[in-house]
């Protein structure tokens, strides 16, 4: 595409990034004021966040859905990566259109849909409801997601070094440690990171899958959101963006790191 | 065949056909099956103590009548149409929203689009919730918008948008806008420069250029990126619920009140299957758009 500077891009590109940030910019400022009121500026206090610290609600929500998260997102993974393995290099078997099927499927399905499905199945099955049908219905629509991360990698990669690697001795599961691993590792963290914030992230599905004694974070926020805005909420919500910047920052630098690494790692090889 | 492969292919298989599908046809039973005050709230109940004879009187309970009384009831009717309108709004807005976005992200220098990709992206990383729960205090009447509409003297008295549609296309368009830009930028960004040169050296002027030429090459991303914000609208449930009125009627909504507040599971069952039907036209459109795609890539 040609690279031509202009006025209208300029604009259009402050609008759209002023329209994408603005929002999210008062709502970090108003966490730091003063009055109850959300609207108007009273002066700087950090009341609020000493508020929530002390809000044994929140703070056992939150757990509940770090708990949540960090096991769903591990079982994903390992499901996810398998799945894109099974779709990319197991070649033909019975059943693969369902396969592939019930991988996409839970990409598009909107969530009321999913965690309906998965709370009457817990009912039908008898599963009582709690941490435990939450991360399973999260491990389920996580999965997906991780699965379309990775076979996308393992689509690129040159199959011919894992054969290399059968040929020189190595049995199939060493292949695939010493090998395959290592290669599709970026994208079996970035797997991994997916699932854990749409884990985080989740509120209808957890609202069907959880039990009266398991509510997550985003649930808690729901019902108090519900009642009007609140500055407890600005500065749970503060705490949350900056979280979230400062790990989408760390991991873009670490994986520009990496793909240069990865390319001087190439070449060096090419050269010898 | 080994134990191995098969080991391989049976796990994630064996998750999904217990987690994903069989949920799904558990739905579609209760869909046909009817309220009962009890534990669960539906009957016929699958008796396996009967035998066969419990299965066949289980099959001849099972009717249609959850979706007569959908057809009937005017309240899922509308409901339906009018997430069908919300949702379709919506794409648009955020299609002329996010366009201009997408095609300035193409033609930036090549230092600033890593930067400008990952500003894109970062919002998509943040609590959905919370960018939804961001539009309250603006768009309330109390909120910055009318205090600052007010303050330069547009108007007199604040102007009523939160709580109705009109904040429901603002949370849609605001939410989804990443999915509109993404893959609308890397249909431009792939699309040859010379292509507009020629364009113009044969005397198109630079609109036309840009209609003749970039519009139509970039239709695979305009396609891809209205498919992703079309089928998660027309199901929302957050959005309408906070953002929205009582007379804002999305079906996703209607769905999670029938099961949570009238807990009517059987009817539940059936707005979701039909809701199903209803995007399973869309999913199979966005599918074929991806697959057109992926032969053109190769």
């Amino acid at each position: 595409m040609n690279r031509k500077f202009t006025w209208f891009n300029a604009t259009s590109l402050t609008l759209g990034f002023v329209f994408l940030y603005l929002p999210m910019i008062i709502l970090v400022i108003f966490s730091f004021n003063s009055s109850k009121l959300v609207t108007v500026w009273a002066g700087f206090s950090t009341k609020w966040y000493g508020e929530l610290l002390q809000n044994d609600a929140f703070l056992n929500a939150a757990w509940v859905t770090l708990k949540v998260a960090v096991l769903s997102s591990t079982l994903a993974t390992i499901l996810g990566t398998l799945a894109a393995y099974v779709m990319v290099r197991a070649g033909r078997f019975r059943g693969r259109t369902l396969f592939s099927g019930m991988i996409y499927a839970p990409l598009v399905m909107p969530e009321v849909i999913t965690g309906l499905a998965m709370l009457l199945l817990f009912i039908a099955i008898g599963l009582d409801r709690g941490v435990t049908t939450i991360v399973l219905a999260h491990t389920t629509f996580t999965m997906c997601y991780v699965s379309v991360v990775v076979s996308s990698r393992l689509v690129t990669f040159d199959q011919s070094l894992e054969e290399a690697a059968l040929d020189l001795g190595c049995t199939p599961f060493d292949a695939f440690k010493s090998v395959t691993l290592p290669i599709i590792a970026p994208a079996v963290i970035s797997g991994w990171l997916l699932a854990f914030t749409l884990s985080l992230d989740d509120l209808v599905i957890a609202s069907f899958a959880a039990g009266p004694s398991s509510t997550t974070l985003p649930m808690k926020i729901f019902s108090s959101v519900r009642l009007g805005v609140s500055p407890e909420i600005n500065a749970l919500s503060t705490l949350m963006i900056s979280i979230v910047t400062v790990g989408v920052i760390t991991a873009s630098l670490i994986s520009k790191r990496s793909i240069a690494k990865q390319r001087a790692d190439e070449q060096a090889a090419v050269r010898t | 065949m080994n134990f191995r492969r098969l080991f391989l292919i049976l796990t994630p298989y064996t998750w999904l056909l217990v987690f994903f599908l069989v949920p799904f046809a558990i739905v579609f039973k209760i869909a046909l099956s009817d309220y009962a005050i009890s534990i669960p709230p539906y009957t016929p109940q699958l008796d396996l103590s009967a035998g066969w004879e419990g299965v066949k009187s289980f099959f001849g309970e099972l009717d249609f009548e959850n979706f007569t009384f959908l057809a009937s009831d005017a309240l899922y009717y509308s409901a339906y149409l009018s997430s069908l309108k919300i949702a379709a709004i919506a794409t648009l807005i955020t299609l002329l929203v996010g366009y201009p976005v997408a095609y300035g992200m193409a033609q930036s220098s090549d230092e600033w689009r890593p930067t400008l990709m990952m500003l894109v992206i970062l919002p998509f990383w943040t609590s959905f919730l919370i960018r939804v729960y961001a539009w309250i205090g603006i768009l309330s009447n109390e909120g910055f918008l009318n205090q600052a509409l007010m303050g330069i003297g547009l108007i007199d008295s604040p102007l009523t948008i939160l709580n109705t549609n009109i904040a429901v296309y603002v949370g849609i368009v605001y939410t989804y806008l990443p999915f509109m830009v993404l893959p609308i930028y890397s249909a431009l960004e792939k699309l040859d420069g010379s292509l507009i040169e020629a364009a113009e050296d044969l005397g198109c002027s630079r609109a036309q250029a840009f209609w003749l030429v970039t519009i139509p090459l970039s239709k695979p991303g305009i396609i891809a990126g209205c498919f992703l914000v079309f089928i998660p609208a027309l199901g929302e449930f957050v959005i309408p619920s906070l953002l929205g009125g009582s007379s804002t009627l999305m079906i996703g909504k209607v769905l999670f009140e029938e099961f949570f507040s009238n807990r009517d599971w059987p009817v539940a069952s059936a707005v979701a299957v039909v809701l199903l039907l209803i995007l399973i036209i869309p999913i199979i459109l966005f599918q074929r758009n991806e697959q057109k795609q992926r032969e053109a890539g190769l």
